[in-house]
């Protein structure tokens, strides 16, 4: 699929060329990419359990926009928010840790997958209900706005979640209290089993936007530097002009919704013409081009990344379970019996 | 009769109810192309065509609300709601609207619609999707609420929520759907107003739902090999609630549990007892003992959810402290 993009990029004045940047683009989707892989792996041996969404495929949308954040911005996800929260600079070890179901995860081992957190990376969770965190994320650009402080929030999601109410209402409220937030549709083309083009009576996501006299922008999501120039862009217009802005990242999921589900619904040719379309390879080919990276760099960011990953697994594997006697820790903020 | 997994003994009520009459059709996320994520609706859409089953998007308001609007126009909707956790999502359609419209509007219209809806915990998926909420739906007047907890029940119930003219609230659980069960083959219809002795027994009355039948069931077994003689009533029909049964019982037994999968405080079980304070407080030779989830959102850590969620032991562990066996 070839995905029209609109013709706003020549506004963008961010030029992406700096080797460090690139580099740091590059490590970061790798990163995802192997954490995953690994996750898929610890899935099958049962050292995970739940309902586990993966990210693979999508590395270039999730880098591309969560980079363009400071480190106080805030970020609001899904349950397919791995790669989301090591891209919000969540150590790879307190996510696996997490997905282990360890004392020492982002969520002490009581949220697992689907509900990553941290308070200190401004990572503002995962959640399981299809659309709930839209509204949610207008409460922080609220916030921002009621304190007089110039941080911006990124409200990520996929295209199903653009059918249900929360969506309308959370844009609708964005516009009208010109709240802070760069909502980001991750289009992956389904919403578990189904077509995009079956749920949806727009399947131009980014036109959604025009209901609320919002920016609307569409990129393509396998493209990790036009994904950077456009979050450049409308991270800016959040931060400066207090105007929230909806972004639609065409992107492609590798694997099934989760790690339960037999994919049966999507040709094997369409993933693999997705595939030759990789964020990562084409980076490091256009990096390669461009004589900033030699294919020697590549193998050993490839093993440096594999390591980190490793070593989350070792952390994870080797740290406690919660303690029975905590399970009714932390249902109320002053402890009080339930 | 035919062994069938719970999931299958409600596919074929569909698929019979579908046959018998065209104004039954089906709506929801997946059900169709996918087959349903539990696979329950699993063939209908090839069977009967998109018009009977419709795929929907993820919007559980418009959901709901299209089946009310459809069922006020004649048809007979079964929608599904993926879990029963995403029908938050459209409470003021199933509460302010299904279960209020018929008395509001003087008897002028019906609303005869079935919502079914998985619910259970213990898959490790944490606390958006391990709850049980049949006590949210019972509490209002205007909604019938079935939960059954054999394959059996499950059909004749399924058809005999299509058939009513009221919004059911048909509750499965996940944890059931791989359960087997004789299934009587056709015309099989189980009232929804009846609850049942699932298990005579003479020193004890359990009364449970859903999956907590069989744990429930499991228990007694249990219990039998030390001498303990248990009795257990299926409380499928949890509104209108038939405590026939259960009274009965416990003028036999002078010794009441209730086991749920929801949360104790102000749940099933605690309408059950009351029930039974009213109407056999002689008979009982202890307070009425309930049996829930721990009062917490669902934990993901696996240890942590075993604790959460009843299971046969605490069944058991129960039943002999009330009898004074421990
Ligand atoms: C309110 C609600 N309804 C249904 C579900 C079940 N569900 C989980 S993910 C999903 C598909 C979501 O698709 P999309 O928004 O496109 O995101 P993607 O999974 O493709 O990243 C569904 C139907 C849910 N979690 N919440």
């Amino acid at each position: 699929m070839k995905v029209e993009q609109r013709a706003t990029e020549g506004r963008t004045k961010t030029v992406l060329s700096d080797k460090d940047t690139l580099l740091k683009l590059y490590r970061e989707m790798l990163l995802i990419r192997r954490f995953e892989e690994k996750t898929a792996e610890m899935y099958q041996a049962a050292k995970i359990g739940g309902f586990c969404h993966l990210n693979i495929g999508e590395e270039a949308t999730i880098v591309g926009t969560i980079s363009a954040l400071q480190p106080k911005d805030y970020v609001y996800s899904t349950y397919r928010e791995h790669g989301h929260a090591l891209a919000k600079g969540i150590d790879a070890r307190a996510v696996m840790a997490e997905l282990f179901g360890k004392e020492t995860g982002t969520s002490h081992g009581r949220g697992g997958s689907m509900h990553l957190f941290s308070q200190e990376h401004r990572f503002y969770g995962g959640y399981a209900i299809v659309g709930q965190a839209l509204p949610i994320a207008c409460g922080s650009g609220y916030a921002i706005n009621y304190q007089g402080t110039n941080e911006v929030v990124m409200s990520i999601f996929g295209d199903g979640a653009t059918n249900i109410g929360a969506f309308h209402e959370a844009l609708n409220v964005a516009k009208l209290w010109h709240l802070p937030i760069v909502f980001v549709c991750v289009n992956n083309l389904y919403g578990m089993g189904t077509a995009v083009s079956r749920a949806s009576a727009v399947t131009e996501i980014w036109k959604k936007a025009c209901a609320y006299d919002m920016t609307g922008e569409r990129v393509d999501g396998m493209d990790v530097l036009a994904v950077r120039r456009i979050s450049d862009q409308l991270v800016a217009q959040a931060r400066e002009h207090h105007e929230p802005s909806l972004l639609e990242c065409v992107t492609y999921r590798y694997r099934g919704h989760s790690m339960s589900d037999p994919d049966t619904y999507r040709g094997k040719d369409e993933i693999k013409e997705w595939q030759t379309r990789d964020a990562i390879l084409s980076l490091g080919e256009h990096m390669k081009k461009e004589k900033m990276l030699t294919d020697d760099e590549i193998q050993q960011i490839d093993e440096e990344v594999t390591a980190q990953v490793e070593d989350a697994v070792k952390f994870a594997d080797e740290s406690p379970d919660p303690d029975p006697k905590d399970l009714y820790r932390n249902v109320y903020a002053d402890e009080v019996a339930s | 009769m035919a062994v069938l997994a719970m999931r299958d003994a409600l596919n074929q009520a569909l698929r019979e109810e579908m046959k018998r009459d065209a104004s039954v059709f089906l709506l929801g996320e997946d059900i169709g192309l996918y087959d349903g994520s539990f696979k329950v609706t699993r063939g209908l859409m090839k069977e009967f065509g998109e018009k009977r089953v419709l795929d929907t998007p993820i919007a559980e308001e418009i959901i709901i609300g299209t089946a009310i609007g459809a069922a006020m126009s004649g048809l007979r909707p079964v929608a599904e709601m993926m879990t029963v956790n995403f029908i938050m999502v459209a409470m003021d359609q199933v509460v302010n609207a299904a279960a209020h419209i018929r008395y509001m509007f003087g008897g002028g219209t019906k609303v005869p619609l079935v919502i079914r809806t998985p619910g259970g915990g213990g898959h490790q998926l944490g606390a958006q999707h391990s709850h049980s909420h049949e006590n949210w739906f019972a509490h209002v007047p205007g909604l019938k609420v079935v939960a059954p907890g054999t394959p059996a029940d499950a059909k004749g119930m399924l058809k005999s929520a299509i058939r009513d003219d009221n919004p059911v609230m048909f509750i499965e659980n996940e944890g059931t759907y791989a359960v087997k069960g004789e299934v009587p083959d056709g015309e099989h219809l189980v009232p929804l107003d009846k609850n049942e002795v699932k298990r005579p027994g003479e020193h004890i009355t359990i009364c449970a739902h859903s999956r907590m039948l069989i744990v429930a069931m499991d228990a007694a077994a249990e219990l039998e090999k030390e001498g303990i003689s248990a009795e257990i009533v299926d409380m499928r029909a949890l509104r209108p609630l038939d405590m026939a049964p259960v009274i009965e019982s416990v003028k036999k037994t002078s010794r009441l549990i209730t086991v749920e999968e929801g949360w104790r405080s102000y749940g099933v079980g605690a309408e059950i007892a009351s029930r039974v304070y009213e109407e056999a407080f002689d008979y009982l030779d202890a307070p009425v003992a309930r049996i829930g989830a721990a009062e917490v959102p669902a934990p993901y850590n696996k240890k942590l959810e075993k604790i959460v969620f009843p299971g046969k032991a605490d069944v058991i562990v129960t039943a002999k402290a009330l009898l004074g066996k421990n």
